[in-house]
């Protein structure tokens, strides 16, 4: 018998098992406890929400490993870390830990500025961030097994995170309508890899998962996105910087399951208390802005 | 219903067999993980499916495909939408597939407090091989797939954070094994388990199998 482990069918295989789910922001055990008894697919174990660390400042880096731990141990569910874009010895030590999925992640301030990391040289599986078509057919070049559309990390307005899905899921449309003689000219001009472009086109969507997230706040938002054409929803300052946590995770998580169905989406977003107080994304200065990170 | 006896009528003038399959309806349980991928393979049988979020999507079905993906997100979204019993006594009349989280729920227990719909005489061990980096491909042994091709040929299992299935009663047949001894694909009556994901693969046998199981009843 041959044993392939970490094969590229294995980890792209594991974000397909999170699809129609929620994955959550968590910031210690007791979150990851509360995320997983409210359905989450999946937690991201981190220090601080991206809407601390958008207001705290300074440096975002990798989290405390022991904290990772603890998390993982506390949930039976798989549990994402983020390490910054192009810092590989974080993604090393991560794989070390025994994660489940590395996040790429634009949310943590870049260790370098030109490159991303070599993701097929891991076992983990990674996702990463992007914008537009260009830019998910890079990371997958690169090695991403999972594909999320950034958004506006940290704000609670789901305005950019439609603006990415619109951007991606449309660049694919067109893709799909033009000739295949101009196809090579679109490769060039969004920088991204001819084979890929080629397989998306011929699939019709991307090549790996593609969740949405950044700014989502609402099991109305967690709708919209599914709706638009993603595959499932990361949830990160939405639900653990609101009133009542435990019911608005549970209502996201039914949200995204019921998507289509605007009576079941009534149903559920009855009563669940105060969402995160949400920041405008034209009141953010453009150099603050985390979707800009990332090549 | 009216619309549901008329094909069968149809049906009868032809020489037996011939568009058989296509009268059979499968639901896949599409509360959360890969019920796309189930969709596809039995899309490519030209098998008629629907997704099944509510309990009345399980009338009218003649088996129901429960996928991979979390079994205690499934288990918490079927027990908050009051889909626990009808699921239950749907599987006490059908036949019922559970890949990775279905096999998962189908088994009486997990070693986890989580919703299980316990039809199976089988007990199961979540995450039995470890984490996601554990995750691997490996070609199994499963001689009862002759039953739709005559190959022989190994299956390409796929296995995600996978379950073992570690206890068997005796009305349980076992398909395949991985190490030796370590079981990974059960039968019992009507409903079939398997710790990997045939519905990642581009092998439909075990799809072909499962439709197998439900024509020969």
């Amino acid at each position: 018998m041959s044993n392939e482990v970490g094969s590229f069918a294995v980890k792209k295989g594991l974000a397909q098992m999170l699809k129609g789910g929620v994955i959550m922001d968590v910031v210690t055990p007791e979150h990851a406890r509360i995320a997983e008894d409210a359905g989450a697919c999946a937690v991201m174990a981190l220090e601080r929400v991206p809407a601390d660390i958008r207001a705290d400042g300074g440096v975002a880096r990798m989290s405390d490993p022991e904290l990772i731990l603890k998390i993982m141990d506390t949930v039976s569910i798989p549990v994402m870390a983020k390490c910054r874009i192009g810092h590989f010895v974080e993604a090393q030590i991560l794989e070390a830990l025994g994660v489940d999925y590395i996040d790429e992640s634009e949310v943590l301030t870049p260790a370098d500025e030109a490159n991303h990391i070599y993701k097929h040289d891991f076992k983990v599986p990674f996702v990463c961030g992007c914008r537009n078509l260009g830019e998910a057919l890079r990371r997958i070049g690169e090695g991403a097994a999972m594909i999320r559309t950034k958004g506006e990390a940290g704000t609670g307005d789901v305005v950019e995170a439609v603006r990415h899905a619109r951007q991606v899921l449309g660049d694919i449309r067109h893709l799909q309508s033009m000739p295949i003689e101009e196809v090579m000219s679109f490769s060039k001009s969004i920088g991204a890899p001819f084979e890929l472009v080629l397989e998306t086109r011929k699939l019709g969507k991307l090549p790996v998962v593609n969740f949405a997230a950044g700014g989502i706040a609402t099991p109305a938002d967690a709708a919209l996105m599914m709706q638009l054409g993603v595959e499932g929803v990361f949830v990160g300052s939405g639900i653990f910087k609101s009133g009542d946590p435990a019911k608005r995770a549970n209502a996201v998580v039914k949200a995204v399951t019921h998507f289509n169905d605007p009576k079941m989406l009534a149903e559920i977003s009855r009563n669940l208390g105060e969402p995160m107080v949400g920041r405008q994304i034209s009141s953010i200065a453009d150099n603050e802005l985390l979707a800009k990170r990332g090549w | 219903m009216g619309v549901r006896y008329l094909p069968s009528l149809i049906m009868s003038y032809l020489p037996s067999g011939v568009g058989k399959r296509n009268m059979i309806k499968i639901g896949i349980l599409a509360l959360q993980g890969d019920f796309d991928e189930h969709q596809k393979m039995l899309d490519g049988l030209g098998i008629n499916t629907i997704q099944v979020r509510k309990s009345n999507q399980l009338t009218n079905l003649d088996g129901l495909i429960i996928p991979g993906g979390e079994s205690t997100t499934m288990g918490k979204l079927a027990t908050d939408f009051q889909l626990m019993e009808d699921l239950r006594t749907f599987a006490m009349r059908h036949a019922v597939w559970g890949t990775c989280a279905g096999a998962i729920l189908l088994s009486k227990n997990s070693g986890h407090v989580q919703p299980l719909l316990g039809v199976m005489d089988i007990t199961t061990a979540r995450n039995a091989f470890g984490r996601q980096v554990e995750s691997f491909e490996i070609d199994l042994n499963v001689p009862a797939l002759k039953v739709v091709d005559p190959s022989d040929a190994p299956f390409p299992a796929i296995f995600i954070r996978a379950p073992l299935i570690e206890t068997t009663g005796p009305g349980v047949e076992i398909l395949a094994y991985i190490n030796d001894d370590q079981v990974v694909a059960v039968r019992e009556d009507q409903w079939l388990a398997t710790s990997f994901h045939p519905e990642l693969s581009t092998d439909n046998r075990f799809h072909r199998y499962f439709l197998e199981m439900i024509q020969s009843k």
